[in-house]
């Protein structure tokens, strides 16, 4: 166990020292990325003597570590504080989307999985392959102006009803009246069009998985012996069938987590809401590097600690593997 | 399903190739904008041409440079999916049959890229070099070569236990003739599985990467950059954003159909009795 979260924070130096790397081998001066071009000459020296531009890579390298450990990771250029606030306004955002997504990913993709595994061959299994791998092959911001299209445009001018008129634009409504109870409705009803496509896309990917994975199970011999026996096909399908699956789909479920925030960078562009993918794009726009290294670096852990999670919750939930 | 994938493949290549070589009409330059901008689809302009899917915002036609844009993508996913196995296979076996030290950095190296999802790397990567047709193409072989890399590896490591490797060693061959001729080969199943699906997903990422200005530039078209072009026109105009987005749902369904087939046949392959080139 220790061993493992060794592993991972040895792959979290060498993702740094990648991300290090990265700036240090684009094309022209590192300084074009590291030092803002609005900076007056005595901040610009300031910067490069802090940084170690000027000094050899070994130095650079050395000092930028440090100051990593100190929880510093530059300061962005275009928003003019530091890219840690930054982040932190913005990595909450990103995990509520991400975490209602993914819940609804799970809760709706395994039972379709499920379902179609069990109607193997039939014309339904045909129906929802077809249904899921559209889906899956469609790119997330074509789904996204698509629902716009018509949850937002289509409903004002074809005259929806009013629930169903759903608002397409930023996490709440501007003028910022509500409060309360209120305002926790306004942004459950801003996330839904964001939520259901990332939802959509990721329990498409998920019914593909656990479709193959159940069909495989369901030939095995011991569901075999469990319905020799006379089991009610419930009590196979979710003691016998599902408890063999839950293992993978629990480690899916843990490498699903970085993929899902990283998914919802489109989404978060096209709604305009406030979380890790818009900072990145947006730093990637305005050339503000400071930010989008950041940015990296913090999906970078979360995917490392998503895959520590997996490994632990695995022999928790599979008495087979535990030591 | 593997027949209706190809077809669809099939036919998109064609279209793609062929539909702008035969029409009259350029897709790269614009014309008489204002009588001719934001056609709907399967109308007749002012000029007696006739709009499959309508015009842009620019009075090109919609159709035809869907089809161009259809060249790029199609070359891009094909040669950006080709060359990241290519590399990750060149890896994977100098990995597998050198083993030791190199095999511990190669594939801790792809473990730390595997670490960073692939559209951030993308990003970070596309930010930093100049955005354009090869920059995206290094890019998604730069990020794309890990996957294959493991299981070329992981393949390898169970090939060199097989008999045939044993004798063709005993009979003299050299460690790099036994790697190319009879053990590399055999472990090429699942790299083609990944390779096929790949080339869904290197479309994807790029229509990504040009949606958000910094994949393929105009007035080179992009399916990506193309629906980026039609966003703001989804009230007025909506088929400026939805037809390049259909004609990217088709191919990526095609690839991935394809993909499953091939891993399916694989499957099928491996449980039963498999067919080695000795």
């Amino acid at each position: 166990m220790l061993r493992r979260l060794g592993g991972a924070l040895l792959l979290l130096w060498l993702v740094l020292t990648i991300t290090f790397a990265l700036i240090r081998l684009a094309p022209g001066d590192a300084a074009t990325f590291l030092v803002p071009p609005s900076a007056t000459a005595a901040d610009a020296a300031r910067i490069r003597a802090d940084l170690g531009l000027d000094r050899s890579v070994a130095v650079q390298y050395a000092r930028w570590l440090v100051s990593l450990l100190h929880g510093d990771l530059g300061e962005s250029f275009a928003l003019r504080q530091p890219v840690t606030r930054a982040l932190a306004d913005a990595l909450p955002v990103s995990l509520g989307l991400g975490a209602a997504s993914l819940a609804l990913t799970f809760l709706v993709g395994v039972p379709i999985g499920m379902w179609q595994a069990v109607r193997r061959g039939k014309p339904v299994d045909y129906a929802l392959t077809l249904i899921t791998t559209v889906v899956y092959a469609a790119p997330s911001f074509w789904l996204a102006l698509a629902l716009v299209a018509v949850f937002t445009y289509g409903a004002a001018s074809w005259g929806f009803p009013a629930a169903l008129r759903l608002p397409a634009f930023a996490m709440r409504s501007p003028g910022g009246e509500v409060h309360g109870w209120a305002a926790v409705a306004d942004v459950i009803r801003h996330s839904i069009l964001p939520v259901t496509i990332l939802a959509a896309v990721g329990a498409a990917g998920i019914a593909r998985y656990a479709r193959s994975s159940f069909a495989d199970v369901l030939a095995s011999d011991f569901v075999r012996t469990a319905r020799a026996k006379g089991t009610k096909p419930s009590r196979v399908y979710f003691r016998h069938v599902l408890a063999t699956v839950l293992p993978a789909l629990i480690v899916l479920f843990a490498l699903s987590l970085p993929g899902l925030v990283a998914g919802s960078i489109f989404v978060e562009a096209v709604f305009a809401w406030p979380g890790m993918g818009r900072l990145m794009v947006n730093a990637i726009t305005a050339r503000d590097y400071p930010v989008v290294m950041g940015a990296a670096t913090i999906y970078a852990a979360l995917v490392l600690l998503a895959n520590v999670a997996g490994d632990v919750a695995l022999p928790l939930v599979d008495p087979r593997r535990r030591e | 399903m593997d027949i209706v994938a190809l077809t669809i493949l099939g036919a998109l290549t064609v279209a793609s190739v062929v539909v702008p070589w035969i029409s009259h009409q350029n897709p790269l330059a614009i014309g008489d904008v204002l009588r001719l901008r934001l056609l709907p689809p399967a109308t007749t302009d002012v000029n007696g041409d006739f709009h499959l899917l309508g015009t842009d915002r620019f009075g090109r036609d919609l159709f035809v440079r869907m089809m161009l844009a259809g060249r790029i993508s199609l070359a891009v996913g094909l040669v950006g999916s080709l060359l990241a196995s290519g590399v990750g296979t060149i890896v994977g076996a100098v990995a597998a049959w050198v083993g030791g030290a190199l095999d511990a950095v190669l594939m801790a190296v792809a473990d730390a890229l595997l670490a960073l999802p692939r559209l951030v790397l993308l990003l970070v990567c596309a930010a930093l070099w100049r955005p354009g047709l090869s920059t995206v193409v290094i890019v998604l072989v730069a990020t794309g070569w890990m996957g294959v890399a493991r299981l070329i590896r992981a393949e390898l490591l169970g090939v060199r236990t097989r008999p045939y490797v044993d004798a063709a060693t005993a009979l003299g061959a050299s460690s790099s003739r036994v790697l190319w001729h009879h053990a590399l080969p055999n472990s090429l199943g699942p790299a083609i599985v990944a390779t096929t699906l790949g080339v869904g997903n290197a479309i994807l990422l790029e229509s990504g990467l040009s949606f958000l200005g910094i994949g393929i530039q105009p007035p080179r078209p992009s399916w990506g950059n193309m629906i980026a072009g039609g966003r703001d026109l989804i009230v007025a105009a909506p088929w400026v954003a939805i037809a390049p987005g259909l004609a990217l749902i088709a191919t990526v369904l095609a690839c991935t159909l394809l993909g499953d087939t091939l891993r399916d046949r694989l499957a099928g392959e491996a449980g039963g009795t498999l067919r080695e080139r000795a």
